[in-house]
């Protein structure tokens, strides 16, 4: 894996051992098997991550408890070489329902071979979450927000 | 490891009470380490490492060099989300490979 850096977004690239095919649809189809446990906004555990495989689909959790969040939207789907989808989860940890606040996704498969495919991946337009940081610093003693980053931190970073 | 300093300048107990207190409001080194158990030398090298990782920014105001909070928060956001697709990609490698075996 390796990571590079820009003003408002986040750039990583890893390359598998599989064809192109398989690693677009293990990206979509099996994005719920490998996304991080604690990337959850519901209250309750996530029975399941669904990803819609079309355009104007969501990538949506399931609790156990049945309840639903749908924190992106499918903003390009080509099968086997791109997909982009939205960020929908605000500075706050909160699901964001301003378009224009939201960051977006893209994961472009490149074939290097009939069984390796470089996978890339840019984070772009972390800015647009920009306005609620005021309201985060605002709210730094409180439930939301900066806190919540925080633990996050500490817990992943093995403090 | 530019990306990921973010991530492992909140790491550090210490850094986050810094971080936290200036997150309340702009303060001196003086300030935090009268407020901190640390000494005044320890608390200007955690700002160090908070500033390069870009989470403060700091400001001369007369003899005092004042801290506060990077007001955008990028430099957080950044490294919470680049840290999150590093886990994510990882897996997704685990999970393609798992594909591969059971399909052989």
């Amino acid at each position: 894996m390796s990571t590079e850096a820009s003003e408002t977004s986040v750039r990583n690239s890893i390359v598998v051992d599989a064809p192109i095919e398989r690693a677009f649809s293990v990206f979509t189809d099996g994005f719920g098997t490998f996304k991080p446990r604690d990337h959850n906004l519901l209250e309750v555990d996530i029975a399941e991550t669904v990803f819609e495989t079309h355009v104007g689909g969501n990538i949506y959790d399931r609790g156990v408890d049945g309840s639903e969040c749908r924190w992106a939207r499918v903003l390009a789907y080509e099968p086997p070489n791109r997909v982009v989808f939205s960020w929908d989860i605000s500075a706050q940890w909160q699901l964001e329902t301003d378009p224009a606040k939201t960051s977006e996704v893209e994961v472009t498969f490149t074939a290097e071979g009939p069984e390796r495919t470089r996978v890339e991946l840019e984070h772009r337009n972390l800015d647009r979450h920009g306005e609620g940081w005021e309201g985060v610093r605002e709210g730094v003693h409180g439930d939301q927000g900066w806190p919540l980053y925080l633990e996050a931190f500490a817990g992943q970073a093995g403090a | 490891m530019a990306l990921g300093d973010g991530w492992t300048a909140l790491g550090d107990p210490t850094r986050r009470a810094i971080f936290e207190r200036l997150a309340d409001r702009p303060r001196a080194v003086g300030e935090l380490a009268a407020e901190l158990p640390v000494s005044r030398p320890a608390v200007s090298q955690h700002l160090k490492v908070l500033k390069d990782a870009r989470l403060v920014s700091d400001q001369r105001v007369g003899t005092r060099r004042i801290y506060r909070v990077d007001p955008d928060g990028l430099a957080a956001l950044r490294g919470y989300l680049d840290h999150f697709w590093d886990q994510a990609l990882a897996g997704y490698r685990t999970a393609v490979e798992r594909h591969m075996k059971e399909s052989t």
